[in-house]
């Protein structure tokens, strides 16, 4: 605080213009997209504006539409909820047994990051192989799947180790010493106290999964994902849908992130209601 | 009992480790073997056949095409990096040093991440409109005067990638910053201004060292996207652009799965050893 008030006349109104002008940036373009993707029904991909419509936007739903967006988007939205659940699952009991420490413990804390550097197109490319190599057909729900995985995981990991290197082991020793049993410990210690941890896990678990393209690009098979049906339309049809499916799937994302943040508070605000007086779990 | 006990306690760990083990057994550790052997196979220009020969690593090393790849993913991963580590600091420091209310801290950051969790092949494709011949940029320089013709180079270009990569990458260099100089303790800064810091001393002396934990954080990330990106080079490049992973990606359309196994096989060293160095320079786990 002191430092800015030292030099406010001058870098601290650079700051702040940075810090609004990067603002305008990030957001920027998709506020435009959203703009026109209510194009006239004449208008085209760039301004100005013939009009206003939702033309653009029941043309998605169009199946006589170069790309059919429906099945897309309802295969992205069941495999990022499987995605979703294996990420919380996994990285859950990793984080467990990451807490107490365990021989070759370093090892895996390199494997998880080696799994987040690698390139996506390498790993895309070697599980499509791996298929083919045990003559079989990769598919969204297969090999997509574990291409997914091995973009979430490391995410959820490294969510968990910071959530556990925070948690106080005392709280479960005394659960414990009161008596309670491994399952009653976990139950109603380590899950309530890590819960909002977990959430974290599952909208970075739902939404990297629901837009990953590039790790998706060699593995879903005969069926397109939402990001792989969008790029290869990019090139070839060049409509205002494109942006209508663009600013739909952006408010789903939106939507996604809204309630994450939304349980995180209800979360929050249960437990400060909590901590006055004593309820029953 | 206890002896027991401690027996099933160890078992637990190994439990709880073998979903994780799988996983990255299945669709990492599996892939790259799959990877290494395929790079010692042949192409016949139509298939891929099982062979143990060095041709692909040969020419992938004597090729001039490799080489321009690397050049030019180097230099717009530099642009990037440098780009996205000045304007990430600039951001986490208005945003910890600035901005005093703690909601409005957090609301702000908030801001800043959320893109992140949207798709950023629209982030990238949202960029068109606004770029190209006719688009918002080229509209409003032309009505003001400043240019008679529109700007070619903005869409379809380097440029394009590079402005679409800060854009969809500088968060991941704010956050790791924002998180490590909310560490610092204002004490520190009042100890250096007691002690007669100006400003700018401050800065270099003090809150730039406390910064390198978060700095190498966001450099893993920003290089190891930009590096291993091809959407955007497919996407915003009008084929302008030669990156190395646009280019093993081509060499798969091309149902080349020997080389370009060879091809992401380096490219994958090369960023381990990247990190690598940097994951020495600073104890990351130490972060969490």
């Amino acid at each position: 605080m002191s430092v800015g008030r030292m030099k406010r006349s001058n870098w601290f109104y650079f700051r702040t213009v940075i810090f609004y002008a990067f603002l305008l940036f990030l957001y920027g373009p998709i506020a435009v997209m959203g703009v026109l993707s209510f194009q006239g029904e004449t208008g085209g991909l760039t301004f100005p504006m013939r009009g206003a419509s939702v033309h653009w936007f029941a043309d998605v739903f169009n199946p006589s539409y170069i790309g059919d967006f429906r099945w897309p988007w309802g295969r992205s939205v069941i495999l990022a909820l499987i995605i979703m659940f294996l990420t919380m699952t996994i990285s859950f009991l990793a984080g467990l047994a990451f807490r107490k420490g365990f021989r070759g413990n370093t090892f895996f804390f390199y494997l998880v990051v080696a799994s987040l550097i690698a390139p996506s197109i390498l790993i895309s490319l070697g599980i499509g192989r791996m298929f083919t190599s045990l003559e079989m057909q990769s598919a969204w729900w297969s090999g997509a799947l574990g291409a997914h995985l091995t973009w979430t995981l490391p995410f959820g990991v490294l969510i968990m180790l910071a959530i556990f290197s925070r948690f106080d082991p005392r709280t479960e020793e005394a659960a414990r010493d009161l008596g309670a049993t491994t399952w009653q410990t976990l139950k109603s210690v380590i899950i309530p106290i890590t819960l909002p941890g977990l959430v974290g896990v599952a909208l970075f678990g739902f939404t990297l999964s629901y837009d990953e393209y590039a790790r998706t690009s060699q593995v879903s098979g005969e069926y397109n994902t939402l990001p792989l049906e969008l790029v290869s339309v990019t090139g070839t049809a060049s409509t205002p849908a494109l942006y209508a499916i663009g600013t739909m799937t952006t408010i789903f994302s939106l939507l996604v992130i809204g309630i994450s943040f939304l349980s995180l508070f209800i979360i929050q605000k249960r437990r400060s209601g909590a901590s006055i007086g004593i309820k029953e779990s | 009992m206890a002896h027991l006990f401690e027996k099933i306690q160890r078992y637990s760990t190994a439990l709880q480790m073998t979903p994780l083990g799988i996983a990255l057994l299945l669709f990492l550790i599996g892939p790259i073997i799959v990877i290494l052997i395929t790079s010692f196979w042949k192409f016949n220009g139509f298939l891929t056949i099982p062979d143990f020969t060095v041709r692909n690593y040969v020419k992938l090393f004597t090729s001039g095409l490799t080489l321009d790849n690397y050049l030019e993913t180097i230099r717009i991963a530099a642009i990037v990096w440098i780009t996205t580590t000045v304007l990430g600091f600039i951001i986490a420091y208005y945003l910890v040093f600035d901005v005093l209310s703690l909601k409005a801290k957090m609301l702000l950051f908030l801001l800043c991440v959320v893109p992140f969790w949207t798709s950023g092949v629209i982030r990238m494709i949202a960029w068109i409109p606004f770029l190209g011949k006719e688009g918002v940029i080229n509209r409003v320089l032309m009505s003001i005067g400043i240019t008679d013709e529109p700007l070619e180079f903005l869409l379809f270009s380097e440029f394009a990638v590079i402005l679409s990569y800060v854009h969809v990458f500088t968060l991941f260099m704010v956050a790791p910053l924002f998180n490590t100089m909310a560490r610092i303790d204002p004490a520190l800064i009042e100890a250096a201004r007691d002690n007669g810091a100006k400003g700018w001393q401050i800065l270099l002396h003090v809150i730039i060292p406390l910064c390198k934990p978060g700095i190498a954080i966001g450099t893993i990330f920003v290089l190891s996207l930009t590096l291993s990106d091809f959407t955007a080079v497919r996407l915003l490049s009008g084929a302008n652009v030669g990156t190395v992973a646009l280019s093993i990606s081509n060499q798969i359309g091309s149902y080349n799965f020997a080389y370009s196994s060879a091809n992401s096989l380096f490219l994958l060293i090369v960023l381990l050893l990247i990190v690598g160095g940097i994951m020495r320079l600073v104890d990351v786990r130490k972060q969490l």
